[in-house]
């Protein structure tokens, strides 16, 4: 079998592998699958508003899969995308209230804003990673309660003792009466534009420039690239830099469309761990993150209709939805098993 | 017959490409049978099929008579079959015994019984004159012994046809010398032998029979005793070939290496380059003669910015170069075709074209404005792939799924392409055939009659005899002689390698007075 149609046939057993498992789940508990995922089915597809609602929910999960992915291309393992998309959130929703510009400095002022957060926080790890050769997931895990706690601080001392900001100005906004008219008033905004432009950014990043090239070159073989002139350090710190931006940004989907505003987190929001999954799923690639994305952010919105309307109990439904992640993230298992039986084949 | 192993027409391909294509091996117990071929003509795969790592497409495989069905290594292990693979396999901080249990634990009760499994490691190391400390760490010994440690490990698992692949490429002549004792002896015990080797010298001396292929394909088997080393060559390749390499007179001009005084310590701290001066002029190769360890690495490593230096000057065309980074190096004009071509030479799960642009990514015309251009990665790619004969399917392949022999190609082509001032070549041929050793030997000749300089390290007397202008012998971080090939032997060589220079006998008596 080529390795293409392997590597195509690879995630969709997967899902559907995870779909039979957690309906069989369903039955054991004495519910009715067949329903529970037609309520799943109706809850992402099901009206315009509810598409509207999924790809909204898709936009942060496709960024949070590029930061991923982007680290593990230059041989990185960027657990710290969800400590970075928090202060990226925060600074996106600072500086949509702080101050009052014109639209078209003050939007791309309040995402760089976050992109630059998001940077700061990947760049401590990449820098003690570089010069320290301090594993990157242990800083970055521990980068994740950092953030969390200093966000929360923040939005106290900004706010003089609240826990939530105020609503950011219109003019920072990614909101669109267009896009929410289309959608029968879903919350959808611009920001699913605003990551697939950063999907091509990623794209040109690695595989256009020649920053991109030596990236990849270290990520597989330190040795040989310094040997070929690479500074390998500097190569660390970029790359979680630019890994660590696209999780700020999107923070920032969060901060200046789904919600403008940034309000204290008593824990995590997922979405940044969520981001490791998308990314394995994708492979790691521009496309396959969009794609894993895509099915994470429908999984997690249209799970959310099954307890109304096929009342399956919400502990249920998150096992159900985890089982299906969990059998795209093992997902190796399976390309495993279909490479024995395609060598089983070859035996013959 | 009383065939041990038959490998009856195998057909192995790789997508649409044929590696193996209707080869016919068959062994009889008891002798060790070497197999030929040019680098890429398939060996290692075909030895990869009957150790269960490829399933062949198409051929039968009989072991002691019977058709086996050899689906992956633990079969080959249970059928006997042992492998001593050209990378060792073996856990660094573990100690010898470890190792050899390490996935074939004897247990009690669940609890490894080292102790057991010791004994048993050194009884097999006895009776087999391996000679191996069964409580050493793989760390602490030699590449030599860590390979006698690979061939216990699969006596441990009762292996009685062992696989060599290339045991000799990594191994310093002394330890050659040994291994073939050892491999007697492990025939003399009714044990089996496949040895690879590209050295005609070796086949000449221990093999029984020799199998040769050429380009997938099989060419026939003939009795070692009946043949010689040229029919074999003309086998191998398919046509006459030379040996000589033809080298005319050199003429060296001014200096392009300098080094004075230099200091390096190795990474625990160890000084391993002690105060050692050196020279290489354009128009002349320099040979640097030395059994592995006595600094070669570490100069090679210091002169190319990979390592830093203690003390002394390093100058390049007048340029000073002490300190600088690898790429301040190379672009004051320095090739480098580096000792390890897995860990420095190439990135291996890059396309090999990639793996040919890797010095040259960054300049015009590949990249332009930070914009790289993968077409122009393409096409100088194919251009020194034609031009050295790098045997691939595409310059797109991974650098990983090459042979040996056409990574190493790919590498000199990478550097020799660049036309540096300085070439600096460390153990240039290690598992190349003969045909590309001579290719390479006229490439750096080629390099010195143009007016560079070469720097060639190599553990091979007689490379480092044929091919070198002077030759500088190092010994324990200096350069303790410089003599010139027509005026030594390589029994003189290897004194002056173990240390007996005259010059340093005669001071060290100076000492004792
Ligand atoms: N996994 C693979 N995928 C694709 N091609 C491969 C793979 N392994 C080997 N090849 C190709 O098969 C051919 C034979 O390779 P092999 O390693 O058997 O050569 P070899 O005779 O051992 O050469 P050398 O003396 O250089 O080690 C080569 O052209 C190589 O590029
Ligand atoms: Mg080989």
């Amino acid at each position: 079998m080529s390795n293409r149609t392997t590597n195509l046939l690879v995630p969709v057993l997967a899902v559907v592998l995870g779909l039979l498992v957690g309906a069989i789940i369903m039955w054991v508990s004495g519910y009715d699958a067949i329903a529970g995922y037609a309520a799943l089915w109706d809850g992402i597809f099901g009206d315009l508003y509810r598409v509207g609602e999924t790809i909204r929910q898709i936009t942060p999960y496709i960024l949070a899969g590029l930061a991923v992915a982007f680290a593990f291309r230059a041989g990185l393992f960027n657990i710290g995308v969800e400590g970075q998309l928090i202060v990226g959130w925060f600074a996106a929703a600072y500086v949509g209230v702080a101050v009052e510009l014109p639209k078209v400095i003050h939007l791309p002022l309040a995402i760089l804003a976050a992109a630059a957060a998001g940077a700061l926080w990947g760049f401590i790890p990449g820098l003690l990673k570089a010069k320290f050769h301090v594993h990157e997931v242990i800083v970055t895990i521990m980068m994740n309660y950092i953030a969390l706690h200093v966000v929360n601080a923040l939005i106290e001392v900004v706010t003089g003792g609240s826990e939530r900001t105020e609503r950011i100005f219109p003019s920072a906004s990614l909101r669109s009466p267009f896009l929410e008219a289309l959608t029968d008033y879903s919350r959808l905004h611009y920001g699913i534009i605003v990551a697939l432009i950063m999907v091509v950014v990623m794209w040109f990043i690695l595989d256009k420039t020649t920053t991109g090239f030596e990236l990849k070159s270290v990520g597989f073989n330190q040795h040989a690239s310094q040997y070929a002139g690479m500074k390998v350090d500097r190569n660390i710190i970029l790359a979680m830099v630019i890994s660590g931006a696209f999780a700020g940004i999107g923070g920032a989907m969060e901060a200046l469309g789904t919600f403008e505003y940034v309000s204290s987190k008593g824990g995590f929001t997922g979405i940044g761990f969520d981001g490791i999954a998308v990314a394995l799923l994708g492979m790691n690639t521009p496309i396959g993150v969009v794609l894993g994305a895509t099915l994470f952010g429908s999984l997690k919105y249209g799970a959310l209709n099954m307890p109304n309307a096929a009342n399956i109990p919400v502990e249920i439904v998150g096992i159900v939805t985890a089982i299906i992640i969990y059998f795209v993230a093992a997902s190796y298992v399976i390309r495993l098993l279909i490479e024995r039986a395609a060598r089983k084949k070859e035996a013959k | 017959m009383e065939y041990v192993i038959e490998m009856l027409n195998i057909r192995k391909e790789f997508g649409s490409f044929v590696a193996n294509d209707d080869i016919t091996l068959q062994v009889k117990k008891g002798e060790i049978h070497a197999l030929l071929g040019e680098n890429g003509a398939g060996k290692s795969t075909l030895m990869n099929v009957l150790f269960g790592l490829y399933q062949p497409e198409g051929g039968e495989i009989r072991v002691r008579g019977e058709a086996v069905n050899i689906t992956d290594p633990n079969v080959a292990n249970k059928l006997g079959i042992g492998m001593v693979h050209q990378h060792f396999m073996l856990v660094e901080n573990f100690t010898v015994t470890e190792n050899i249990i390490l996935g074939n634990e004897m247990t009690k009760a669940g609890i490894v019984d080292k102790r057991k499994a010791s004994k048993r490691v050194k009884k097999l190391s006895e009776q087999y004159g391996l000679n191996v400390d069964p409580n050493a760490k793989i760390e602490d010994i030699s590449v030599g012994m860590q390979q006698r440690v690979e061939i216990l490990k699969t006596l441990y698992r009762g292996a009685d046809i062992l696989i060599f692949d290339e045991p000799t490429a990594s191994l310093t002549p002394q330890e050659i010398t040994e291994l073939i004792q050892i491999m007697q002896r492990l025939v003399q015990e009714g044990k089996s032998i496949i040895l690879i080797t590209h050295k005609l010298k070796e086949i000449m001396d221990v093999s029984d029979r020799v199998t040769i292929i050429r380009k997938g394909q099989g060419v026939g088997t003939v009795v070692t005793a009946e043949t010689n080393p040229n029919e074999l060559a003309s086998l191998m390749v398919g046509r006459q070939v030379e040996f000589k390499t033809v080298k005319g007179e050199a003429f060296p001009k001014d200096t392009v290496l300098l080094i004075e005084d230099l200091t390096v310590a190795d990474y625990r701290g160890v000084e391993k380059v002690k105060g050692l001066n050196l020279e290489v002029r354009h128009g002349e190769i320099v040979g640097i003669a030395g059994i592995d360890g006595n600094g070669q690495t570490e100069l090679i490593e210091a002169i190319t910015g990979l390592r830093k230096v203690k003390g002394g000057k390093i100058t390049i065309s007048g340029k000073d170069v002490t300190g600088k980074k690898p790429r301040k190096v190379t672009e004051a004009g320095v090739g480098h075709i580096p000792q390890d071509r897995h860990k420095h030479g190439l990135v291996l799960d890059f396309p090999i074209g990639h793996n040919i642009a890797l010095q040259t990514y960054y300049q015009a015309p590949i990249s332009k404005g930070g914009v790289i251009h993968y077409e122009k990665i393409a096409e100088q790619a194919k251009r020194i792939i034609e031009k050295y004969d790098v045997r691939t399917q595409s310059e797109a392949t991974p650098a990983r799924a090459l042979s040996g022999g056409n990574q190493q190609k790919a590498i000199i082509g990478r550097e020799v392409e660049r036309d540096p001032d300085l070439l600096i070549a460390a153990l240039p041929t290690r598992g190349l055939d003969v045909g590309a050793i001579e290719f390479i030997h006229s490439r750096l000749i080629e390099q010195r009659d143009r007016g560079k300089a070469v720097l060639l390290i190599s553990f091979e007397l007689d490379e480092v005899m044929n091919v070198s202008d002077r030759i500088a012998v190092i010994y324990d971080g200096q350069i303790i002689d410089e003599v010139l090939p027509q005026d030594t032997s390589e029994q003189e060589l290897g004194l002056l390698m173990a240390g007996q220079s005259d010059r340093k006998t005669k001071a060290g008596a100076n000492e004792h007075v």
